[in-house]
């Protein structure tokens, strides 16, 4: 017989690494899942008056913005763009909103022209980035002064705080003993209709492809430009919308309304699986991330825990979600590596005994 | 078969060596760094002539102190940029050398200041190595990890300021002086500012590490088979970037007041803009350090520039955003020529 | 083998984070004091069991911002206020910048927690009405101190001192070192502090109603929003944009220490008046040279110290909030509740190189 020694494959070190750590992406939003139940175990038996009704209140209200604004962000940084601009979209909406209303118009028309103004504003944007094809992330820093300085020209020092009461209660108002705000139907189908068209829909699939290698995507027949647009579209609608909510809930019209969200967002989709370079991410992931973070945020503030520690949490919590992967990653490829080595041995071994 | 490569005949050489020799002026205006100095000569002429005061001695001084801090911490961020990362912690970063300045002086009145400025940049290279070991061991995004170091040098910095702040007056005035003593017209802390900058400048183009950087940039994955190591080169640079900033921080503690746990919130993204209208490609792999700091004298200029016009100061922002925008269009617009000149050239 | 084992890996992870927080759970349960209560409805019906009349009371301040030295000398004496009027346990909770909705989420939280006593600088009147609103219905009692809120929101508002005089004083020390004419501006805080506003519309009524003022004229009114490098800037920005400016005003400490600080290291020092509110250990290099005349302010402390007797006050119903009613603030005195629900607490002091080492705050 033949000494046939089955061939050893070669051991794909650099492909399993990589396998490994889309593979672990993939089930991140379970690992987030879990993450986030976890929390809320602990902070509803080890904070006291946190299992509330209450708390869902206050709670949602305090994420919607950040929870919206999450929703395109995640589409966007799939296909591999960036967009720093959403709080600044919210902002100028914000003023836009104010300075209609005292004028005089209805409500009903204001809320359109503002949530027209964030459709402008991501039309802007995805020009700029898609068609004229400047790196997404110089443009959005560009356009995050150039928005928040229109809403400073636009509304000045002022602010407006009389909005029709109707509007002001829906966005303050809850589903009484539940302690769901009311808010929480409208933003639900939003996420929902995103998570459809994220995960079921062509269109979706060609957003992924993008983010792995727009070159591919644009040979295969993507219109990436168009689609690149229609992401940085929704983004300015949807980021109109929170500043809408916000200034409804916060009965408050100003320039500076929102600032610094930005970074919020993208902290939390990021925390929920977003790869920066493109290409990773999932809806539910994004809002579980939202979520964690508001938990931890409320938990701690409900225990009067300064504000420098939740910064600093939050920070840790960022780090920690992007180093770990990494890290988990190459020590199961040195694992997978020694167990290779540890079989060629062995057959090794093996073969020298049967020829021997 | 015959070797139709086209071997220039010797003369040719010759005549394309002289030509090479002889300044070419049409070379300097297509530098990166050539329309924001454009930028900002008009904008400087066209604010004095609506408005002489905007150049009288205190108004120049005001524009060359209010743009040093910035100037310094662009001129890192560019070494940052080129290699295709960026640092977005550097404003929490800039708090907490502030601070750290503010303590020494407070606790211990009669410190030299060069142990000051010496130990400022000492923490900032600190916190710059923290940034440069995660980026280069987690092999993650740069701008996610500067995210969350962002918020954890905010936090380390609230925590060990409390609310103390630490006033002008505690700071000997020798310290404070170095924001309003001049030497040649300029302010002490202005001429450190430049000297700095044209080091770092000069270490980008003419070093061999500094020229790694910009190959790590333009194609890391080409960068790593050249043999460069990357992991060390990205670490030396965000470690020189947190000793920029350690002294932009140093800097920033003689020319303003108080320093305490909130100094330096937000600066990170004024920073980049500068930086990238400065010429500094948010691609990488191409713009110096002395662009990023024009950019930063451009940015903090126009703020002063509209003020002494008179324009509704509540326009400045629109501005500058507008500038961002229009600086980076001219920048591809520029690429995009040169491209289809080297095109044409060798076709 | 990897898929499946990547998969299990987080699920095993999981798992075990499970595990722990149940185990977690077992060992916490005693800790926890009040059991998740099943409230009805949100807000109408709260269960603040330490709020029983008699049991123990709890007071949280929420200053504009925190790591404000004025308001860290407001605090101070608030908190000696809390522990000689009898309460339990005092807090202070505040965000790190002074924005109109940050304040909005501590409000909230201190509804959730029953606390019965909240005393609020309100960052914009009507942004945090709406939380504080709740925080009544819950039970809780309001009172605005240093910047009101909108009066329908709070119960109470103590005010360091009478808003005109506040207004009155600053003109008369600017009309002074200034010979009587010239421009002025105003360097305020943010465009929306309801304190700020209120001296600021007084001191234009002065300006235009009063004889003594007629040759000295507003002629700019900027903002720093209370941020040291924004209120440098916007003092920058103001001698250039005015070359012909005689005087500034900036009632606030945080707006008049940076101009101080940018006109002692310009040309403009000791040609440029300036004068305000401001804390004498902050201004004290600037007076000893020469950049500032004079300034004025009051005791903080003493402004904390009557919020936390107002509060119990309140709590015990001792007051209500209407015009005439009286109370006892300790070592104050008694106080007496004027029109529109607003508490004084004393007059306005003017510092100048000859008192200003006698004070440490």
């Amino acid at each position: 017989m033949t000494d046939t020694l089955t061939p050893v494959a070669a051991p794909p070190a650099l492909s399993a690494t990589r396998g490994a750590i889309s593979r672990t992406l993939a089930s991140r939003p379970a690992l987030m899942t879990y993450i986030l139940l976890v929390l809320l175990i602990l902070a509803s038996t080890m904070v006291p008056r946190f299992a509330q009704p209450r708390t869902a209140t206050f709670l949602l209200l305090d994420v919607v913005a950040t929870l919206l604004m999450a929703m395109p962000m995640t589409l966007v940084m799939i296909t591999g763009d960036i967009d720093l601009s959403v709080a600044s979209v919210a902002g100028l909406s914000s003023a836009v909103m104010g300075v209609l209303f005292t004028g005089g118009m209805p409500f009903g028309g204001v809320v359109l022209i503002c949530l027209l103004v964030g459709l402008a504003c991501g039309l802007f944007n995805g020009l700029f980035t898609a068609y004229v094809g400047l790196p997404a992330l110089a443009v959005t820093i560009g356009t995050l002064a150039l928005f928040r300085g229109l809403a400073l020209v636009v509304i000045g020092d002022n602010a407006v705080s009389n909005f029709p009461p109707a509007a002001s209660a829906y966005a303050t108002g809850s589903f009484g003993a539940t302690g769901i705000p009311l808010v929480m139907l409208p933003v639900g189908l939003i996420i929902v209709a995103f998570a459809v068209v994220l995960h079921m829909t062509p269109f979706g699939r060609t957003l992924f492809a993008m983010g792995h290698s727009m070159e591919a995507a644009r040979f295969v027949g993507v219109n990436t430009k168009r689609a690149r647009l229609l992401t940085l579209m929704s983004s300015g609608l949807v980021s109109a919308l929170a500043g809408v909510f916000w200034t409804l809930r916060y009965s408050s019209a100003r320039s500076d309304n929102a600032t610094g969200l930005e970074l919020v967002v993208i902290a939390a989709v990021v925390l929920g699986g977003v790869s920066v370079f493109g290409g990773k991410g999932s809806i539910w992931g994004s809002v579980c991330g939202v979520l964690i973070i508001g938990v931890i945020n409320y938990a701690l503030r409900l225990n009067r825990i300064p504000e420098v520690v939740l910064v600093t949490i939050t920070g840790l919590l960022l780090i920690i979600s992007v180093v770990a992967p990494s890290v988990v990653a190459s020590w199961s490829a040195w694992r997978h590596r020694r167990r290779r080595a540890r079989e060629i041995d062995s057959t090794i071994t093996t073969a020298g005994a049967l020829s021997a | 078969m015959t070797d139709t490569q086209t071997a220039l005949p010797r003369a040719d050489i010759a005549a394309s060596a002289r030509t090479r020799r002889r300044w070419n002026p049409r070379s300097l205006l297509s530098k990166r760094e050539s329309p924001v100095v454009l930028a900002l000569l008009l904008l400087v002429l066209f604010t004095y002539l609506a408005n002489p005061r905007f150049l009288a001695p205190q108004g120049l001084k005001d524009l060359m102190l209010n743009a040093t801090i910035m100037m310094i911490m662009a001129a890192g961020q560019a070494l940052i940029i080129s290699t295709r990362s960026v640092d977005l912690s550097v404003g929490s970063a800039l708090g907490l050398t502030a601070f750290l300045t503010g303590t020494l002086f407070a606790t211990y009145p009669s410190i030299p200041i060069i142990v000051v400025f010496l130990a400022g940049i000492a923490m900032g290279a600190g916190l710059g190595a923290i940034n440069g070991l995660l980026v280069t061991t987690a092999r993650v995004p740069a701008m996610v990890i500067t995210l969350g170091t962002l918020y954890v040098f905010r936090g380390v910095n609230s925590w060990w300021a409390g609310s103390t702040q630490y006033f002008a007056g505690d700071r000997p005035d020798a310290f404070g002086n170095l924001s309003v003593s001049l030497l040649v017209g300029i302010p002490i802390i202005t001429i450190i500012a430049i000297i700095v900058i044209a080091v770092v400048t000069l270490f980008q183009r003419y070093s061999r590490s500094g020229r790694d950087l910009y190959a790590i940039g333009s194609d890391p994955d080409a960068a790593i088979v050249y043999g460069i190591p990357v992991g060390r080169r990205v670490f030396t640079a965000f470690v020189t970037n947190g000793a920029l900033v350690g002294l932009a921080g140093v800097l920033y503690a003689s020319r303003f007041n108080s320093v305490g746990a909130v100094t330096g919130t937000g600066l990170e993204l004024q920073v980049v803009a500068a930086a990238v209208v400065g010429g500094v490609a948010i691609v990488g792999g191409v713009g110096t350090a002395a662009g990023a700091a024009i950019g930063a004298l451009l940015l903090t200029t126009i703020t002063g520039a509209l003020t002494s016009v008179g324009v509704d100061k509540f326009w400045q922002q629109a501005v500058v955003g507008g500038l961002i925008l229009a600086s980076i269009l001219i920048d591809r617009l520029a690429t995009l020529r040169r491209a289809r000149n080297l095109r044409k050239a060798t076709s | 083998m990897s898929s499946t084992s990547r998969g299990r890996l987080s699920l095993k992870v999981g798992a075990i984070l499970f595990a722990a927080s149940l185990a977690l759970t077992a060992c916490g349960a005693t800790v926890n004091d009040s059991p998740a209560s099943p409230d009805t409805s949100a807000g109408t019906d709260a269960s603040p069991t330490e709020n029983a009349g008699g049991g123990d009371l709890s007071i949280t301040f929420i200053p504009k911002q925190l790591n404000n030295p004025y308001t860290d000398v407001v605090l101070g004496g608030g908190k000696k206020g809390a522990e000689e009027a009898g309460f339990t346990t005092s807090n202070v909770v505040g965000p790190l910048d002074a924005s109109a909705s940050s304040q909005v989420s501590f409000i909230n939280a201190e509804t959730q927690a029953g606390t019965s006593v909240i005393v609020i600088a309100a960052n914009d009147p009507d942004a945090v009405c709406a939380a504080l609103k709740e925080a009544r219905a819950g039970g809780a009692k309001i009172v605005a101190f240093d910047s009101d809120a909108n009066p329908d929101c709070r119960d109470v508002f103590v005010s360091q001192v009478v808003a005109k005089d506040v207004a009155t004083i600053q003109l008369e020390m600017i009309s002074e070192q200034i010979g009587g004419k010239g421009d002025i501006a105003i360097l305020s805080a943010t465009a929306n502090a309801t304190n700020q506003n209120e001296w600021i519309k007084f001191m234009e009524e002065e300006l235009a109603s009063n004889p003594d003022y007629k040759d000295i004229k507003l002629v700019s009114k900027v903002y720093g929003d209370d941020d040291d490098t924004k209120s440098f800037q916007e003092a920058q920005g103001l001698m250039q944009a005015n070359p012909n400016l005689k005087g500034i005003i900036s009632p606030t400490t945080v707006g008049i220490a940076a101009t101080a600080r940018y006109l002692s290291t310009s040309e403009y020092k000791g040609k440029v008046a300036l004068t305000g509110l401001g804390l004498p250990n902050e201004m004290r290099s600037f007076v000893k040279d020469g950049t500032v005349k004079e300034f004025a302010l009051w005791d903080p402390a003493q402004l904390g110290y009557v919020s936390a007797y107002a509060g119990k006050a309140l709590a015990d119903g001792t007051i209500t909030g209407k015009s005439g009613d009286k109370f006892t603030a300790g070592d104050m005195g008694e106080r007496e509740v004027g029109e529109n629900g607003i508490i004084i607490v004393g007059p306005p002091v003017r510092f100048n190189a000859d008192n200003i080492d006698k004070y440490d705050f």
